[in-house]
């Protein structure tokens, strides 16, 4: 009898606990920041065109090889507008395959490629969860939106503002050689 | 006369004869995994058995062969899926050896608190599913949990719940978040009233003691001679642990103590389970207070080449002693990598144990054993 009792204490003790289930569905529990959900391609605004380069370092290393990629030449390059001489043409990846072990992003040496906080994936198609070029950039962008991330470091400067950059560096030599002018050579001293 | 020749075994062995042979799994829910077993009876009675398994084989051993090692390291992590950190230590301990590499302190110490919470989450799972295949629910939903918390705490740290792939060779991969010490404070103080409910509701309970007290006697010098390892050996008596007796990484500057049973039974192996998780507990606080800021990562190139050699390297995982054989020929991948996985040495004496027992008990003694079949299987 006081068994019993000392159970319904328990049963009524633990009834009135918080709940800590969440119905998945209708609610989310929070992501944490550094969430590793699937990988995504991150678009450079500044330059109006992917970080990538189709340089192949991700799809090398990746232990699933569960993407691949394709570089052609930057027309943009040819045009001044970037620094960057190759740039992606096409790039797929098999979320299907993929493990979320973060090695792409590691190896990557231009910022191209960052674990995005995406990770529901649902397809009835056996190839359903590959996904291509725009796609990845979309995720890429929607990450670098919701997180605010950064470069690592900034972008070099393309051909246009190189030529800038030198025009301006020859334009400051020019004024500081007008405002110092340089001494006339001292006369050598002749031998007695 | 079946395939394995299992009658035979049964006539020799002057246990009687069987009268019935059942197969147990592969996709019994008590055999947390997929793992099978033919029993052959004697009316209720277990006369002998036959373990299968294999279902979850991967070929990871020969994976390794072909993979780079920051490569390997997430097939680590699937080995023993329940403590991911603990196996991935094994790893760059057996590669950081045969480098001669100096890891710093800071790293040294987040991959101890890592792992001790990573053993607190196995132990809990193991005391939720012991309970479980006892047909007690309540624990199980307790244990899961506060599990959880602990997993969420991985995520915010390396980014993944559970395959993290967080440790590297000569450090790990980034710093710990800025609130790191005030979040684990905040667990610890969790987990132990958790594992305090629990223990409270299960331990002592009579209709638990009557399953368990008893069941699966294995004697200390037997279980030495099966190999067995972690609490399954200390349940019997044998007080080893390799954070003791060969202390790796900086397990030397704690003090803990190493829980260690007298009977040998499936009581004594759940309930060291609760006690280091307690010890655990003390570790985690003492790493906290002894932890500095510092670098976390020792300068390695990007693709780490140990030089020509062997070197073998064992830890003590939730499971048991964690053994990692590597043979380098100098290249960027292993020439051999092999582990000795402790659930598969404990999983040996399955037999012993489980001969002369009832049906029912068979569930209660491989749950006690504490197994994982990624680990086994490999």
């Amino acid at each position: 009898m006081i068994n019993s009792i000392k159970a319904l204490r328990v049963s009524l003790g633990s009834m009135m606990r918080k709940k800590v289930t969440a119905e998945y569905p209708k609610e989310h529990l929070p992501i944490q920041d550094r969430y590793m959900g699937f990988p995504a391609l991150l678009f450079d605004a500044a330059r109006d065109e992917p970080f990538c380069t189709g340089c192949m370092v991700c799809v090398r290393y990746c232990p699933t090889q569960c993407m691949s990629a394709e570089m052609t030449d930057n027309e943009k390059f040819a045009e001044g507008d970037s620094h960057r001489k190759k740039i992606i043409n096409t790039f797929e990846i098999n979320l299907g395959r993929c493990i979320l072990c973060g090695i792409c992003v590691d190896v990557c040496n231009f910022d191209a490629i960052e674990m995005s906080h995406e990770h529901e994936l649902g397809d009835r198609m056996r190839d359903g969860n590959r996904v291509d070029l725009p796609t990845l950039l979309k995720m890429g962008t929607k990450y670098q939106s919701e997180t605010g991330w950064k470069q690592s470091k900034p972008n070099l400067p393309s051909p246009k503002e190189r030529a800038v950059i030198a025009e301006a560096k020859a334009a400051k030599e020019a004024a500081e050689a007008a405002a110092n002018p340089p001494l006339e050579a001292e006369p050598e001293a002749t031998a007695t | 006369m079946t395939e394995s020749g299992i009658t035979t075994n049964v006539i020799d062995k002057g246990r009687g004869m069987a009268d019935m042979l059942i197969n147990m799994g592969p996709q019994h829910p008590a055999t947390h995994g997929v793992f099978r077993m033919e029993l052959a009876l004697d009316s209720e009675m277990i006369v002998d058995v036959t373990p299968h398994i294999g279902y979850l084989h991967r070929g990871s051993e020969k994976l390794f062969e072909n993979e780079i090692y920051s490569q390997i390291i997430t097939l680590f992590d699937r080995l023993d899926y329940i403590s991911n950190f603990n196996n991935e230590l094994g790893l760059v301990m057996a590669v950081e050896k045969l480098m001669d590499l100096e890891v710093p302190d800071r790293a040294e110490y987040i991959r101890v608190i890592l792992c001790e919470l990573n053993r607190i989450a196995s132990h809990l799972v193991f005391i939720g599913t012991f309970a479980l295949d006892m047909g007690a629910l309540t624990p199980s939903l307790y244990n899961f949990r506060d599990r959880e918390k602990i997993l969420a705490l991985f995520e915010a740290t390396s980014g993944a719940r559970m395959m993290h792939n967080f440790f590297r060779v000569g450090g790990i991969k980034q710093d710990v978040i800025a609130d790191f010490p005030a979040r684990v404070t905040t667990l610890l103080g969790e987990l132990e009233a958790g594992i305090d409910e629990a223990d409270k509701m299960l331990s002592l309970g009579e209709v638990f003691v009557e399953r368990t007290r008893g069941i699966g006697v294995i004697d200390g010098d037997v279980a030495l001679d099966w190999g067995l390892s972690g609490a399954t050996l200390r349940a019997s008596g044998v007080p080893y642990d390799v954070r003791i007796e060969e202390p790796y990484s900086v397990y030397d500057r704690f003090d803990f103590g190493v829980p260690v049973g007298s009977a040998g039974d499936c009581w004594d192996r759940y309930y060291l389970r609760v006690l280091e998780a307690r010890e655990s507990i003390k570790i985690i606080r003492q790493a906290l207070q002894q932890m500095e800021p510092g670098p976390v990562q020792a300068k390695v190139r990007a693709i780490a080449r140990p030089p020509k050699g062997e070197v073998y390297v064992h830890a003590e995982n939730p499971r048991g002693d964690f053994g990692v054989y590597l043979v380098s020929e100098g290249a960027e991948s292993p020439y051999r990598l092999k582990v000795r996985p402790p659930s598969f040495c404990n999983l040996m004496a399955l037999r012993d144990l489980l001969i002369g027992h009832y049906i029912a008990d068979s569930v209660v003694i491989l749950g006690s054993l504490d197994i994982v079949l990624g680990e086994v299987d490999r």
